[in-house]
């Protein structure tokens, strides 16, 4: 496979409603501003680009099939090849993949991956009906269909079995609100304390609102290149930030729809199976997992996602990452709930499972420089969601994954403070970051690694 | 004293509106200014009824209908699923049903619904559940009932329950619901 480099990004401003744009108009805002950052005007870029992957979640948000084509077709990109992906919550970050697939296999020297969803066009709980559709409709949605009562279902088995507290969960939120106060793309900017998310009202227990995303409108778009495609870009005037950002590292995983299908695997096939190497390698963590296991932990129930486990894996071996703790400077991943974030931290080996609520607390995964008001013991390591996430920039579904590659591109290029006009999320020293999209109840789940090419 | 929410609930619906401002003549200097107007919004309706078949799965259906709770059992393996599934996952062999009706059973886990999809607004606030079952390798999500909604808590994770019934089945996975045992 060719080297594969993400050279420019867009975001629009993710909002509760856009009643001002059609969703196209919104694309294009974060399509204008992808091409207009690598200096090109939109005629030249078009004459350029070879084709397009394009990513929305759900028809009945849109109340329009086929609209893929209806933002092709806004942007000037007809006649080229397209194709629309979906894949629930994962949407955008599948989209990234086909995007790297079609510069990585020799299809296209330069693809553009544009995403959108316009989730305003209903009220709040129809829009909870419509993602709940994204369940069994003949098990789960009926039961009483809502996905912030199956997570909040999960973190209730995490809580139990491993020692979650609700405070630990509230501490992402505060992080994540915070970090998005100096995030002009943002839809949340919020100064919250860890008892301002527990008043907040409550959801499904014990999950507040706080705690989970709310839905937008927004749109995000990358360009992503072969070498040849970047020398085309280059002849024709484009000025592309040096170190390059090359993608290096691509997983997916899957999982049953229904979260009571999952299995529920013994110690030594959960070791041989889904360990990362780094827990392989350790005699004290193998006891630690048995340990678990002899209290009745089994893998990956309900209290872990197993896609996310296979995607990060994959990823992790194929960009050579051994320790993502110590190797990689930032991660944005999927928090749409503060629960799942702290389930992804253990998902992708930032820490073992059973051990994500500490890793929350432990200041590991904040920004230095930033003030949060919690006493954190430990010195940030490993940003994640530097960018505020999920739930402080919100979740227009198709836009969603890609939104994290672009935050991504900005920070391996060192541009944050360009972009948002405030160099706090900037993480200081970064090279190496990984994006997380997930769907589902942890049905689909991408994770690709980017890295600065020093 | 009830305390009241800060912001009132949002719904659609109002005034039906025949005629909107409009510049009367559409001179360039008039039209300049449409660039200017806020948007217009409509509501659309979208209403559909599905024939939804079961198709493999309806036995389950009609189990439920006859206050029995069926399973899905790999004949060689054993492996079973408390849902409805027509082929293993782990050998592709077609399965076979099993009653778990009397079967001892547990909480997996909970949560409590204050809020929900539109269509079960009116319904909360109501206990979602994975049930675990005696001899039964996977979960079911079901309704539950008999607890008191305003103390949750983890200790109802491993409250042993058992099914009860609708008696005028819906054909609906709500037909069986489980109560403490």
């Amino acid at each position: 496979m060719r080297p594969v480099y993400a050279v420019s990004g867009g975001v629009s401003k993710f909002a509760k409603a856009r009643p001002d744009k059609t969703f196209q108009a919104i694309v294009k805002e974060a399509y204008d501003y992808a091409i207009d950052d690598i200096g090109l005007d939109f005629p030249t870029f078009t004459r350029i680009v070879d084709g397009s992957v394009a990513s929305y979640f759900s028809d009945h948000f849109a109340r329009q099939l086929m609209a893929g084509i209806m933002a092709q077709d806004y942007l000037g990109l007809c006649p080229k090849p397209s194709h629309r992906v979906e894949g629930g919550g994962a949407t955008g970050g599948l989209c990234f993949q086909e995007a790297w697939k079609s510069i990585a296999s020799g299809h296209m020297d330069v693809c553009v991956a544009y995403g959108f969803e316009t989730m305003s066009h209903v009220e709040t709980w129809k829009g909870n009906e419509f993602i709940a559709h994204a369940s069994d409709v003949s098990f789960d949605y009926p039961v009483g269909g809502f996905y912030s009562g199956y997570y909040a279902m999960m973190v209730t088995r995490h809580m139990k079995e491993f020692g979650t507290t609700v405070e630990q969960m509230a501490t992402v939120s505060v992080k994540n609100h915070l970090n998005a106060y100096h995030n002009p793309y943002a839809q949340k900017r919020n100064r919250y304390t860890i008892q301002d998310v527990r008043n907040s009202p409550m959801v499904s227990w014990p999950l507040t609102r706080l705690d989970i995303c709310v839905m937008s409108d927004g749109a995000a778009a990358t360009i992503l290149v072969s070498e040849e495609g970047l020398a085309k870009l280059e002849a024709a005037g484009a000025q592309i930030r040096r170190p390059l950002v090359r993608v290096t590292g691509i997983g997916r995983g899957t999982d049953a729809m229904r979260m009571a299908d999952r299995p529920h695997v013994d110690y030594d096939d959960f070791i041989e199976h889904y360990a990362t190497e780094q827990e392989r390698s350790s005699t004290e963590t193998a006891a630690y997992y048995r340990r678990l296991w002899e209290h009745g932990t089994r893998y990956p129930g309900i209290h872990s996602f197993r896609a996310g486990r296979t995607a990060g894996n994959m990823a992790w071996k194929m960009a050579g990452i051994s320790d993502p703790l110590h190797e990689l400077d930032f991660v944005e991943l999927h928090d749409a709930y503060t629960s799942s974030e702290i389930q992804t931290y253990e998902d992708l080996g930032l820490c073992r499972y059973g051990e994500g609520g500490p890793f929350a607390v432990s200041g590991k995964a904040f920004m230095p420089g930033i003030e949060y008001g919690l006493e954190l013991p430990e010195n940030p390591l490993c940003a994640v969601n530097p960018s505020g996430g999920l739930i402080a920039c919100g979740h227009p579904v198709g836009a969603t994954g890609l939104m994290q590659a672009v935050f991504a591109i900005w920070q391996l290029q060192s541009s944050i403070g360009q972009h948002f006009g405030d160099e706090a999320l900037q993480v200081p020293v970064a090279r190496k970051g990984a994006i997380h999209s997930h769907a589902g109840t942890g049905t689909y789940v991408t994770v690709s690694v980017l890295e600065r090419e020093d | 004293m009830t305390e009241q929410p800060m912001r009132k609930e949002e719904s659609l619906g109002g005034y039906i509106v025949h005629n909107v401002p409009f510049p009367l003549d559409t001179d360039p200097e008039a039209l300049s200014i449409l660039k200017r107007l806020a948007p217009i919004s409509i509501e659309q309706e979208y209403k559909i009824t599905y024939l939804h078949s079961y198709a493999q799965d309806s036995p389950w259906f009609a189990a439920l209908t006859n206050k029995r709770l069926l399973a899905c059992r790999e004949p060689e393996t054993g492996y079973t699923y408390a849902n409805p599934r027509g082929h293993d996952m782990y050998s592709g062999q077609e399965t076979e049903w099993i009653d778990i009706t009397d079967r001892p059973a547990r909480v997996h886990t909970f949560t409590v619904c204050h809020f929900g999809s539109e269509e079960f607004l009116p319904e909360t606030p109501f206990v979602l559940a994975l049930i675990e079952f005696d001899g039964v390798n996977t979960l079911l999500l079901t309704r539950l009932l008999g607890v008191d909604l305003s103390k949750p808590s983890l200790d109802w994770v491993g409250m042993p329950v058992r099914p009860q019934f609708l008696r005028n089945s819906k054909l609906k996975p709500t037909d069986v619901y489980f109560v403490p045992a």
